[in-house]
């Protein structure tokens, strides 16, 4: 790469660049879903219009509604003279984005540590990871009532209940932080620590001005597994925890009524998959503008 | 040129592993003030583990080490060597001049300090205008100049630097050895210069250290008599190739050539003749 353009024409280049990448993800986007969409809708079509059977399958309204069914469903009361069902899901979905959000700080958090003891003790690392593997190969669901049971009496007013939540959603986030930051800490050049060592620097400095950067596009890695995670383990922590207020709490409810109503539950699901898909990009937003690594070497 | 010597190996050895590879055997060498020393061998004489012996980055297996009169590990210790690699070694996620001050971040210097000194670093490499880049924006020889800017970042009075200019092709090799040239007589540095170019050792040093095969030990010490200061020009003088066709001579008695048989001991120890 000899030639090097002038930086304001490259970032102009780049910026054009950017925009018309943008453009042809969002593109992209569309495709897909319109894909999707008329996948379901042809699926049910020739199953219908066939009359076909698998086993006990049969496409219907109640197996599987209509797409516009469903986002219709989305701005019909939720219950007789109530609010609209997608301000009833909007506010369920702000009260598990909260529980989500602080369970992912607070297993990203501890991930992160974790993975930073792990990295510098093999010791440690032998003796501890086959604990934390087998803490990931239990449910989660019978691992939140026993969350809800020890951490709820322990929690100020602020955080009653809801707080026991986040607790089991940072049950599901931290596991993939700590193996990939103690991968991303361990995978740096050893030339670089050659030239870390001839600076006679501290391994804190060798931590945060080498090791941490280079582990970041392993961190960001993890992070984009352990957001959507964060989310499921937010909706399922509702359930033993008894709260209605959340997108758990909806589910709970709408399975109820599936068999008479069964696109509310389809309509809950959306918001659900659509509050992952959030947490996902804010992660991928900030890796964007953080992680500065040539292009080779963003993982 | 005078004065103790900034770097003084006695007798220095490093064998590596239970096998017992032995690197460099019996090693005595002093670089004094202000030399510009160049070790030349054959692949895997450990010239570049003589050198990392003198950064402290490998401890010899016997031997004396000292360095600026210290200890090597005081020395590292006390910032007294900037290091150089064969490739630049720069943080990617940091810009040029981020990476310029990284040594200077360690050593605590404020931030309008760091970026006086990084400006002038910036000049003296001649990387103007290129400070906000990061270093993948780059070719490979002005990644190398970062990287030699870096190492002078904190004015240290040694600079080790372990073949920086091998991955280059030979035109911004030439070109760079020249300004390495500059930048010495500039910082007043002492440097210790490891290569595999004969031409390039002899351009650059006051003095090239020819090492024998492995193990490695010192089969003759060339003083390299050409004037300074040194331009495209010296190329072209007599004496250079006299002085090329001597460091090649040396390199051939030391086994250089890959015949198989292994050279007598006794010709090749310590010999500190000038031709």
């Amino acid at each position: 790469m000899a030639y090097v353009a002038p930086a304001s024409t490259r970032s102009r280049l780049l910026d054009s660049e950017r925009v018309r990448e943008a453009g042809r993800s969002v593109g992209l986007f569309f495709a897909v879903l319109a894909f999707l969409w008329a996948s379901w809708e042809a699926f049910r079509w020739i199953a219908e219009t066939t009359e076909l059977r698998l086993g006990q399958f049969e496409a219907n309204d109640r197996t599987m509604p209509h797409i516009h069914d469903i986002v219709a469903q989305l701005f019909e009361p939720s219950r007789r003279n109530g609010p609209l069902l997608i301000e009833v899901l909007w506010d369920a979905a702000l009260f598990t984005a909260k529980e989500a959000a602080v369970g992912f700080a607070l297993g990203a958090l501890i991930g992160f540590a974790l993975g930073v003891l792990l990295a510098h003790s093999g010791l440690l690392q032998r003796g501890f990871l086959p604990y934390l593997v087998a803490s990931q190969t239990i449910p989660i669901l019978a691992v939140a009532p026993m969350v809800v049971v020890w951490v709820n009496p322990r929690l100020p007013d602020d955080f009653k209940d809801w707080g026991a939540v986040a607790v089991i959603a940072a049950y599901l986030t931290f596991f993939p932080v700590t193996i990939n930051t103690m991968r991303g800490l361990t995978s740096v050049d050893p030339r670089t620590l050659d030239l870390m060592r001839s600076y006679a620097s501290s391994s804190w400095s060798v931590l945060w001005k080498l090791r941490v950067p280079a582990a970041l596009p392993f961190i960001f890695a993890a992070l984009k597994i352990a957001a959507p995670a964060s989310v499921v383990g937010a909706i399922i922590g509702e359930l033993p925890a008894s709260i209605q207020s959340g997108l758990g709490g909806a589910i709970l409810n709408f399975n109820q009524y599936y068999i008479t109503e069964p696109t509310s539950l389809w309509a809950t699901n959306l918001i659900a998959a659509a509050l992952g898909i959030s947490f996902f990009l804010v992660v991928l937003l900030a890796e964007r503008l953080i992680v500065r690594r040539a292009p080779e070497n963003v993982a | 040129m005078s004065g103790s010597p900034v770097v003084s190996l006695r007798n220095v050895t490093k064998t590596f592993g239970a096998a017992g590879v032995t690197a460099v055997q019996s090693i005595d060498l002093d670089v004094r003030p202000g030399e510009f020393v160049s070790l030349i061998g054959p692949s895997g004489c450990g010239k570049s583990t003589l050198l990392r012996i003198v950064g402290d980055l490998v401890e010899p297996t016997s031997g004396e080490v000292v360095v600026n009169g210290k200890s090597a590990r005081q020395a590292r210790l006390d910032r007294d060597y900037g290091i150089v690699f064969q490739d630049a070694v720069l943080y990617d996620w940091r810009t040029v001049a981020k990476n310029i001050a990284l040594p200077l971040e360690l050593l605590k210097w404020d931030r309008a300090k760091r970026a006086a000194r990084v400006a002038e670093l910036i000049d003296l490499v001649e990387l103007q205008g290129f400070a906000e880049h990061h270093p993948w924006q780059l070719s490979g020889g002005m990644q190398q100049r970062v990287s030699i800017a870096r190492a002078l970042s904190f004015s240290p009075a040694l600079l080790l630097m372990d073949e920086p200019f091998g991955a280059l092709d030979e035109m911004t090799r030439e070109r760079l050895n020249g300004e390495l040239l500059r930048i010495w007589e500039a910082s007043g540095s002492t440097i210790v210069f490891v290569t595999h170019s004969i031409s390039e050792a002899v351009f650059l040093s006051t003095r090239v250290v020819v090492m024998s095969r492995r193990p490695g030990r010192i089969a003759a010490i060339v003083d390299v008599d050409l004037p300074q200061p040194r331009n495209a020009d010296t190329r072209e003088e007599p004496r250079f190739f006299e002085l090329v066709t001597a460091v090649r001579d040396r390199l051939r008695e030391g086994g250089h050539d890959d015949d198989r048989t292994a050279p007598g001991e006794g010709e090749l120890v310590g010999a500190e003749e000038t031709p």
